[in-house]
C-alpha cells in the first residue's frame, strides 16, 4: 500500500514536472538539405519520428501514416534559433534595482502572442525570451520553443535547456538607475562596481553558508542558520557555472571590463550580447572564449553604437570567437536568414559560415548544441522549409516545424492565427511601429523610471 | 604590338595602383570622363543593353549602347561580368539631418510647432553626416530628407548624397510635408484609449482645414495685392501647394486615415500630392487607384498593423498596391541611419509579389518621376545624370557586391566609417599581446 502510494505519488510529480509536449511524425522529401555541420545534401529526404531526426537519406520510405512533405526544388534547414528575443513575454524589465537576478522569465510567458506566429513565419523555433537591460544583473531568462498553439506556458519552454540571466552594461544601466532614479550606477565605472560588490556578496553568502553547514554536524551545535537570499543563490549559481550569461553590451571598454570581472569571479561562460563593438576586443573574446551574439547592421540610434561597423559579425567570425545574429526584435526575427546574408556583402562570409550565424552558433551560445542547430540523426526535428536559398533575398520560409510539429504552414494556414480574441480590442485600431526609433525592446517596462519625452525619443 | 600592348597594360596597371593609392590616402571623389565598357547595362526604361559602354561626360550620360566610340582621353573601366543600374532613390529618410537619433543635439529634422511648412530641411542637412558614405557605397545616390513632427513639420528636399553644401547636393525637388490626422497606435508604449485617438484626430483635422481655410485666404490676398501681404513665413510656404505649384507629401498609414486622406485632398482640390508610408495602403489599393494619386510606401520590412492580418501583409503590402493599378514607389524604414537597406526593402516587395521589374522601378524612375527629377535621374538614358553604381549581379541580393559608385559624374571613394573599422580591425594589431 504504501509503494502503491509512493509510485502513485512520484508519477504526479512527474506530470507536475513534464507539460505535455506534442511530437510528431514526418517525412519530408527530396529537399536540398543544409545540415549546417555536414554540408548540403541534394535530393535528400529526412524522416523524423516521435519528434526526433532518425534518418536522412535518399529514397526513404514512407512509414506507414507518417505525413509526408514534398521539398522538390526547396530548401531544407535547421530552424533558425533567436539567441536575443523578447517576444511570449508579459514582462521584461524589472527596473527597480540595478541587481535583479531573483526575477526570472519563465513566470510571465504568454503563450498568446500572435508574434510567436509571425516569428514561426520566418524560420525561426528556438528563441531566447530575454529579460530587459535596465539592470546591471537583470533577471533569468529562459529559453523558448515556439509550439504555437498551446495554452500552456510551460509548453512554450525548451524543458532542459540550460539556465540563462541577463547582464546589461553601459547606458541602459546608467540611464535607468544613475539618470533615473540617481543611484550607481550612473557612469561604467559604477557598472563595474555594483557587479563586482553582488558577486562578492554572493561568495560572502555562500562562505557563511558552507560555515555553517559544516558547523551543525558537530554534536550540540545550536546556532541559527543564516538568512536564505534568492539573489544571492542565483549569484552563486552563476559563479559555480550553473547559469550562462548573457550580457547586453556595445562598446569596447565595457566589454573588455566585463571579460576581467568574469576571469576574477572564474565566470566561465559568457555571451555578449549586441556587442556593436566587440570587432575592437575580438582577439580578446576568443582568447577567453566568450561569444557574441550581434545585430547585422543597427547603428547609430545611441551613442555607444555610433562607431559600429556592419562588418562586426565578419570580423569576430574570422578571429574564432563564435558569433550569432540575433533580433531583439519582433520584426526583425522574422528574417534572420536575410540579416545573416547581410555578412556575406559585409564581409564575405560563405553560405555555410553565414548560416551558422542564425543555427548551431546560437545553440552554442544557449547550451543546447546537442539537441538543435543543425540536421542530424538523433536531433530534434526542428526544420525550417524554405522556397528560394535562405540567404537569397527570395527565399521564403514555406514550413516551419518544431519537434517534427508542422507550426507554420505558408500555403495553408489562415490570415487570421490568433489563438484568442481580445473582447476588448477594437478592431479598427492598427498599430505602427515608431519609425523614429525602432530599435529593440530592451527597454521596455522601464520607462517609468525614465523621463517619459526622453524615453519617447529614445526607447532603446 | 604585342609587346607594345604589355607595356601599355603595364603602364594602366601602375597607373591604376596610384590611383588606388591616392584614393585611400584621400577619400575625395573624383570627376572626370569616363567610359564603362562591356557592361550589361539595366537602363530600367528602355530594358536591358548586354555587353554596352555608358559613356560618362561633363557629368552626364553622352552616349549609351553596345557600339559607342570613345573619345581619346577618357578613362576606360572595364565593366566585363559587371552590371550598371542608375542609382537607388531612397524618397523617405532623414539623411543629413540625423545622426544618431536618441540624441537629440545631434537631430535637426523634428522643429518645434505644429504648423511650420517654411522649416527647410536643405538647410539643416549636414554634407558631412556619417551615414551619407555609408548610404551611398550600397548605391543608393539619392535621398529625399523629410523633416517630421508636427502636423506641417516643414519642407522636404531631395539631395544627391555627394556635395560640400546643401546647394551642391540639392538634386532638384522640395515638398511640403502633411502628417495627416491619424487614428493609428504609435507603438506599444501608446496605450491612449480608442477614444482618446479618435479625440485627437478629430482636433487635429479640424485645426488642418482651419490652417488650410487661412492658406487659401492668404493665396487671394497674395494674389490681389501682388505679394504684398506682410509676413506670414507658414502662409507664405503653403501658397505654392494651393496654387498647385509644389507637391504636398501626405505621411498617411492606417486604411481609415488614406480614405480621410483622399477625401481631404479631393475636398481641398490639391493638384500635385504624394502619399507616404501607406502602411495599410493594401485594404483601400482600388481607392487610392481611382484617385490617382500616387504612394511612397515603405519601410516594407515591417509587421503587419494588425494582429489579425496575415503575418507577410507588411511585405506584401507594395506589390499589392501597384497590383490595383496605383503607381508606387518604394522607401526604407526612416529614423535608423540604415538606408542602404533600400533594395533589400524591394527585394522583400519581389519575394511576396511584386515583379522584380517594378521593385526596381519603384526605386528609380518612379520616385524620379514623382519628385519631378525624372529628365536627370532614375534611369541610364543619354543626357540624364551619370548617377549610377556598378554592381557583380542582382542588386536585391545580400551576396552582391557594389564595386563603383557615380553621383553626377564624379566617381566615390568606396569608403565610409563602417569599411574604415572593418580595414583596421579585421586583423587587429596588436592582438592580445603588445
Amino acid at each position: 500500500m504504501k509503494k502503491l502510494f509512493v509510485l502513485l505519488f512520484s508519477s504526479f510529480i512527474l506530470l507536475g514536472a513534464t507539460a505535455q509536449v506534442e511530437k510528431g511524425n514526418l517525412l519530408i522529401k527530396n529537399g536540398t538539405v543544409i545540415t549546417i555541420t555536414k554540408g548540403n545534401l541534394e535530393q535528400t529526404d529526412v524522416l523524423i519520428k516521435d519528434g526526433k531526426i532518425t534518418q536522412i537519406g535518399k529514397n526513404i520510405a514512407t512509414p506507414a501514416g507518417v505525413k509526408v512533405i514534398d521539398a522538390s526544388g526547396q530548401f531544407v534547414m535547421p530552424g533558425i534559433i533567436d539567441a536575443h528575443s523578447h517576444i511570449a513575454l508579459d514582462g521584461i524589465n524589472e527596473g527597480s534595482n540595478p541587481i535583479t537576478p531573483e526575477v526570472s522569465e519563465s513566470d510571465v510567458i504568454n503563450p498568446f502572442q500572435i508574434g510567436i506566429y509571425r516569428a514561426l513565419g520566418g524560420g525561426i523555433t528556438t528563441v531566447h525570451a530575454m529579460h530587459g537591460s535596465a539592470n546591471a544583473i537583470g533577471g533569468q531568462c529562459e529559453t523558448i520553443k515556439l509550439r504555437y498553439g498551446t495554452f500552456d506556458p510551460e509548453v512554450l519552454k525548451m524543458d532542459g535547456a540550460p539556465r540563462t540571466i541577463k547582464f546589461a552594461l553601459g547606458e541602459n544601466p546608467t540611464r535607468s538607475h544613475g539618470e533615473g532614479s540617481g543611484i550607481v550606477p550612473r557612469t561604467r565605472m559604477g557598472v563595474e562596481f555594483v557587479i563586482r560588490q553582488a558577486f562578492s556578496e554572493a561568495k560572502e553568502y555562500t562562505e557563511k553558508w558552507n560555515q555553517y553547514n559544516k558547523a551543525k554536524l558537530v554534536k550540540g551545535f545550536r546556532g541559527a542558520p543564516p538568512t536564505y537570499s534568492y539573489r544571492h543563490e542565483v549569484l552563486s549559481d552563476i559563479l559555480n557555472d550553473k547559469i550562462i550569461v548573457h550580457c547586453h553590451s556595445y562598446r569596447a571598454d565595457e566589454i573588455y571590463m566585463m571579460l576581467k570581472v568574469c576571469k576574477d569571479f572564474g565566470i566561465k561562460r559568457i555571451v555578449f550580447q549586441h556587442v556593436n563593438e566587440g570587432f575592437k576586443v575580438a582577439p580578446e573574446l576568443a582568447a577567453q572564449g566568450a561569444m557574441a551574439s550581434v545585430f547585422s547592421d543597427w547603428w547609430a540610434y545611441k551613442f555607444e553604437v555610433y562607431y559600429s561597423t556592419a562588418y562586426n559579425a565578419a570580423i569576430l567570425s574570422k578571429n574564432g570567437v563564435v558569433t550569432s545574429i540575433n533580433s531583439d526584435d519582433g520584426e526583425m526575427m522574422r528574417h534572420l536568414y536575410h540579416e545573416a546574408g547581410k555578412t556575406q556583402k559585409y564581409g564575405g562570409l560563405n553560405d555555410e559560415e553565414a548560416l551558422a550565424l542564425i543555427t548551431i552558433n546560437p545553440a552554442k551560445q544557449l547550451g543546447i548544441d546537442g539537441r538543435v542547430g543543425s540536421l542530424e540523426v538523433g536531433k530534434e526535428a526542428d526544420i525550417a522549409i524554405f522556397k528560394n536559398h535562405p540567404l537569397s533575398i527570395y527565399g521564403v520560409p514555406m514550413f516551419t516545424i518544431v519537434d517534427g510539429v508542422v507550426r507554420f504552414d505558408r500555403e495553408k494556414d489562415p490570415d487570421d492565427m490568433r489563438l484568442v480574441v481580445d473582447p476588448k480590442q477594437a478592431i479598427e485600431t492598427a498599430t505602427f511601429r515608431d519609425k523614429l526609433s525602432n530599435q529593440d525592446h530592451c527597454m521596455e517596462g522601464a520607462e517609468f523610471i525614465l523621463d517619459s519625452e526622453l524615453f519617447n525619443a529614445n526607447k532603446k | 604590338m604585342k609587346g607594345l600592348q604589355t607595356i601599355m597594360g603595364l603602364l594602366t596597371a601602375i597607373v591604376c595602383i596610384v590611383v588606388l593609392r591616392v584614393e585611400a590616402q584621400s577619400p575625395k571623389g573624383k570627376y572626370g570622363n569616363v567610359a564603362l565598357t562591356n557592361a550589361t547595362i539595366e537602363t530600367v526604361t528602355k530594358g536591358i543593353i548586354q555587353n554596352g559602354t555608358v559613356l560618362i561626360v561633363d557629368g552626364k550620360i553622352a552616349a549609351l549602347g553596345a557600339n559607342v566610340s570613345i573619345p581619346s582621353g577618357t578613362e576606360i573601366i572595364d565593366c566585363k561580368g559587371q552590371f550598371i543600374y542608375p542609382g537607388m532613390i531612397d524618397a523617405g529618410t532623414n539623411l543629413g539631418l540625423n545622426e544618431i537619433s536618441s540624441v537629440a543635439r545631434t537631430t535637426d529634422f523634428n522643429e518645434i510647432g505644429e504648423v511650420i511648412p517654411q522649416m527647410k530641411a536643405l538647410t539643416a542637412v549636414n554634407p558631412n553626416a556619417s551615414a551619407i558614405p555609408v548610404t551611398r557605397i550600397s548605391g543608393v545616390t539619392t535621398a529625399l530628407s523629410i523633416p517630421t513632427g508636427g502636423m506641417l513639420p516643414g519642407t522636404a528636399a531631395l539631395i544627391n548624397l555627394h556635395g560640400y553644401t546643401p546647394d551642391q547636393m540639392y538634386a532638384g525637388f522640395e515638398g511640403i510635408v502633411l502628417t495627416f490626422p491619424n487614428t493609428g497606435r504609435r507603438g506599444f508604449f501608446d496605450r491612449r484609449t480608442d477614444e482618446e485617438i479618435k479625440k485627437a484626430s478629430d482636433k487635429a483635422l479640424a485645426s488642418l482645414n482651419d490652417v488650410w481655410e487661412k492658406a487659401t485666404q492668404y493665396n487671394k490676398l497674395d494674389s490681389a495685392s501682388k505679394g504684398r501681404t506682410g509676413y506670414y513665413p507658414e502662409l507664405q510656404a503653403l501658397i505654392p501647394v494651393i496654387r498647385g505649384e509644389q507637391t504636398l507629401l501626405v505621411e498617411v498609414n492606417a486604411s481609415k486615415d488614406i480614405q480621410a486622406a483622399l477625401k481631404w485632398l479631393k475636398e481641398k482640390k490639391v493638384k500635385k500630392s504624394i502619399l507616404t508610408g501607406v502602411a495599410e495602403g493594401w485594404r483601400v489599393a482600388d481607392e487610392i487607384a481611382k484617385s490617382g494619386i500616387p504612394v511612397i510606401t515603405g519601410g516594407v520590412l515591417e509587421l503587419p498593423t494588425r494582429d489579425y492580418d496575415r503575418y507577410d501583409k507588411a511585405y506584401a503590402n507594395p506589390g499589392l498596391i501597384k497590383k490595383a493599378g496605383v503607381k508606387v514607389a518604394i522607401k526604407s524604414e526612416s529614423g535608423n541611419n540604415n538606408y542602404r537597406n533600400l533594395p533589400y526593402h524591394a527585394g522583400f516587395a519581389v519575394a511576396y509579389g511584386m515583379s522584380k521589374e517594378d521593385a526596381l522601378k519603384a526605386i528609380t524612375i518612379i520616385p524620379a518621376e514623382l519628385l519631378g527629377v525624372a529628365d536627370k535621374l532614375g534611369s541610364i538614358e543619354v543626357g540624364k545624370s551619370a548617377t549610377l553604381f556598378i554592381c557583380n549581379g542582382d542588386p536585391f541580393e545580400t551576396k552582391t557586391q557594389v564595386s563603383h559608385v557615380f553621383i553626377e559624374g564624379w566617381s566615390m571613394p568606396m569608403v565610409s566609417r563602417q569599411t574604415e573599422l572593418y580595414n583596421e580591425f579585421l586583423k587587429r594589431e596588436p592582438g592580445v599581446k603588445k
